[in-house]
């Protein structure tokens, strides 16, 4: 019993842990029954692996048997690999001993597709209603939308669970038929728009009558696996701009592919994945999401990738000199935040000291922007007299050599693919 | 310059700051009596806590900041570091004399150290939120003990109350010596007259007092753990930044 059970969990965690989404936050769950655990809010990362990723959610899948072949997953259906499943039961309780001593922030569940959509689907509902109903379990859950599934199943799921998603996989639909040819970006679409609508109509009832249920109150969120097929900075960052914004996610994931396969399709086992790239889409992300940029702005035909050697906000500034420098004494809040250097929360502070009386470099300092990299596009109260402005490559220089760190003490295991 | 000797309490802080507009005193060092070199040149002020003089301070401010400006002052507080002591002291004296608003002024001083002290202890308390680790005992307490760099326990409370509230816990502090139980109804201070018999690992109570399966999630939990990572994408620095070394001992995944 005792090595069956650490013997499922070692193979059902193994695969599940290509998924990259680690959020545990946006959820409104409280503790209102005196039961265990409490999602509002942010969530926590208990811990972190040896890559550096947040460990926060006891991440399964109920079974690794498929009946499909995705040539870029671990678990596909010709893949030579012990199979397990856990019971209902087996899964209800480790969540539950997890979480009560502070290992977890709660469950993420996905599985491989057994018999059919709707089977496996039914199964995953079970076990959301058996933690809500039977355990009074008010910690977050994460659970996957199998594509297929009925629309009863999924409306029964997402009255259960925090977060719902469902994986684009490739970032575009060409990528896709090239190593899932039985799969479609549509089978996605669906079901997103789905319980897009119904988190809408859910929430528009709540002005009407008074305990509205919750229904995946923590959004959509989905993923894509970079590197594993041809596709440009560009497009990857143009289809998650247009799922943003058709289906209201809360987050996109890239998630640089890790070779697992000898297929002739896919990048060769042993080769690096693409770990910086896959950054820089996430900073891309983020500019995005919080900095008020425009995709456009970032990624356009003129300049398709991102750059490897600097972020993307640079490397839209070094683009942009006109724009710059930005006095900090004056300029827009949304102006400020787009200096290299400077985040959201300083650019903040910014605003707020400045009606204190002009700020000097020493303030700027102090209230934390990366000044070494702002200092090219900013003035101040004592900036120095600037005789002639400098050209995007000599800042660039300037800025690489000044941090070296930074860029180039990459980690051995990522130099070698560029 | 004149010298303030308090007890080290907030109320001391707080009545410290009152003797100081008393006395109409100009510039005052503050001391807590654990730091406090008597000095045979200079005469010291003993600053006796006073449960009025405190709130009169403390409602003086409340009228000025807002409750997270309120809470900031506490968490500095509870950095028991003597430069913070100092700082609070100024700050006060800093949003008592200056027109509503001052606190947005991070070109002040003293507004930018108590809101990074603040920051700091902020950011403890959420590290034992995801750090601490529960062993089950036999009689079906959770129980775990931590050394926090800062006083983070009374932070701790409203986390934990509401996130297990059906199940005991204790939270023990062992440099400081004062833990929190929960009993399913409250959380109540408590103190153990064993302390120094207990073990400084975490993670570390005695078999024999063990939940029966407790031995089984605690290994399930390091398969997890291990399972999880993906040897691939290896960033130690990563790592370290995220979990820095001191806190290892705290996480049982990461012993043995
Ligand atoms: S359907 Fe899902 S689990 Fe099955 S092979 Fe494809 S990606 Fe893997």
């Amino acid at each position: 019993m005792f090595e069956r059970i650490r013997e499922k969990l070692e193979i059902l965690a193994d695969a599940a842990k290509y998924d990259v989404s680690c959020s545990s936050s946006g959820s409104n769950r409280k503790n209102e029954n005196k039961g265990l655990g409490d999602a509002e809010g942010t969530g926590i990362c208990h811990t972190y692996t040896e890559d550096g990723r947040c460990v926060s959610l006891l991440k399964i899948l109920l079974t690794n048997h498929c009946i499909y072949d995705c040539a870029f997953c671990v678990s596909r259906r010709s893949n030579d690999i012990k199979r397990a499943a856990f019971t209902v039961d087996e899964v209800v309780e480790l969540t539950m001993n997890f979480y009560r001593r502070n290992y977890i922030e709660g469950l993420f569940l996905s599985s491989g597709i057994f018999k059919n959509a709707d089977y496996t689907m039914e199964r995953l509902v079970r076990i959301v209603k058996k933690l809500r109903n039977e355990q009074r379990f008010n910690g977050y859950i994460h659970l996957k939308t199998i594509p297929g599934a009925s629309e009863e199943l999924l409306k029964e799921a997402g009255m259960y669970a925090d977060r719902m998603s469902i994986n684009l996989e490739m970032p575009t639909e060409s990528g896709l038929k090239l190593l899932a040819p039985e799969k479609s970006h549509e089978d996605v679409k669906k079901p997103l728009n789905y319980i897009q609508q119904t988190i809408t109509q859910f929430s528009s009832e709540k002005g009407l009558i008074k305990a509205v249920p919750k229904f995946v109150p923590a959004g959509q969120s989905t993923q894509m696996v970079i590197g594993a097929t041809p596709e440009s900075d560009k497009e990857i960052m143009h289809t998650a701009n247009t799922f943003y914004k058709n289906f209201s996610l809360k987050r996109v994931y890239y998630s640089g592919y890790i070779p697992i396969s000898q297929d002739a399709r896919l990048p060769v086992i042993g080769s690096q994945p693409p770990l910086i790239r896959e950054n820089r889409l996430y900073q891309t992300d983020w500019l995005m999401r919080f900095y008020g940029f425009d995709v456009k702005e970032i990624l356009n035909d003129a300049h398709p990738n991102l750059d490897v050697d600097i972020d993307p906000k640079l490397s839209w500034a070094l683009r942009h000199l006109e724009d710059f420098p930005v006095d900090v004494n004056t300029a827009d809040y949304k102006m400020i935040m787009r200096v290299p250097g400077i985040g959201v929360a300083s650019a903040l502070k910014i605003v707020q000291a400045r009606k204190f009386g002009r700020l000097h470099q020493d303030q700027l300092k102090k209230i934390g922007i990366s000044f070494n990299k702002a200092k090219h596009f900013i003035r101040y109260a004592d900036s120095p007299l600037q005789l002639r402005d400098y050209e995007a490559g000599h800042i660039k220089a300037v800025i690489l050599s000044e941090s070296s760190s930074k860029y180039t003490k990459v980690p051995k295991n990522q130099l070698s693919i560029f | 310059m004149e010298i303030f000797v308090f007890d080290g309490t907030l109320e001391g802080l707080l009545t410290a700051v009152f003797e100081c507009y008393q006395k109409k005193s100009e510039a005052v060092k503050l001391v807590s009596q654990t730091h406090y070199v008597p000095d045979v040149f200079k005469e010291a002020f003993a600053v006796i806590s006073e449960d009025a003089k405190a709130k009169r301070v403390w409602k003086g401010l409340a009228k000025k900041l807002d409750s997270n400006w309120m809470k900031s002052i506490y968490r500095a507080f509870l950095s028991e570091q003597p430069a913070t002591f100092q700082d609070l002291f100024e700050f006060i004296r800093y949003i008592i004399d200056s027109p509503p608003g001052a606190e947005a002024n991070f070109g002040n001083k003293y507004v930018l150290e108590i809101s990074k002290m603040s920051h700091k202890v902020h950011r403890e308390k959420h590290r034992m939120e995801a750090f601490i680790r529960f062993q089950k005992t036999a009689d079906h307490i959770f129980y775990a003990h931590i050394e926090p760099d800062f006083n983070v326990l009374p932070l701790l409370i409203d986390h934990f109350k509401n996130r297990y509230a059906d199940q005991k816990w204790i939270i023990y502090d062992l440099k400081r010596k004062y833990g929190l139980f929960y009993d399913l109804e409250k959380v109540e201070e408590i103190t153990f007259d064993f302390t120094a018999e207990m073990s400084p690992a975490l993670n570390a109570l005695p078999v024999n007092v063990l939940d029966s399966q407790e031995e089984l999630y605690a290994l399930l939990w390091k398969d997890y753990f291990r399972s999880v990572n993906i040897p691939a994408r290896k960033n130690m620095k990563l790592h370290i930044r995220h979990v820095p070394k001191r806190y290892w001992k705290y996480l049982s995944e990461k012993q043995g």
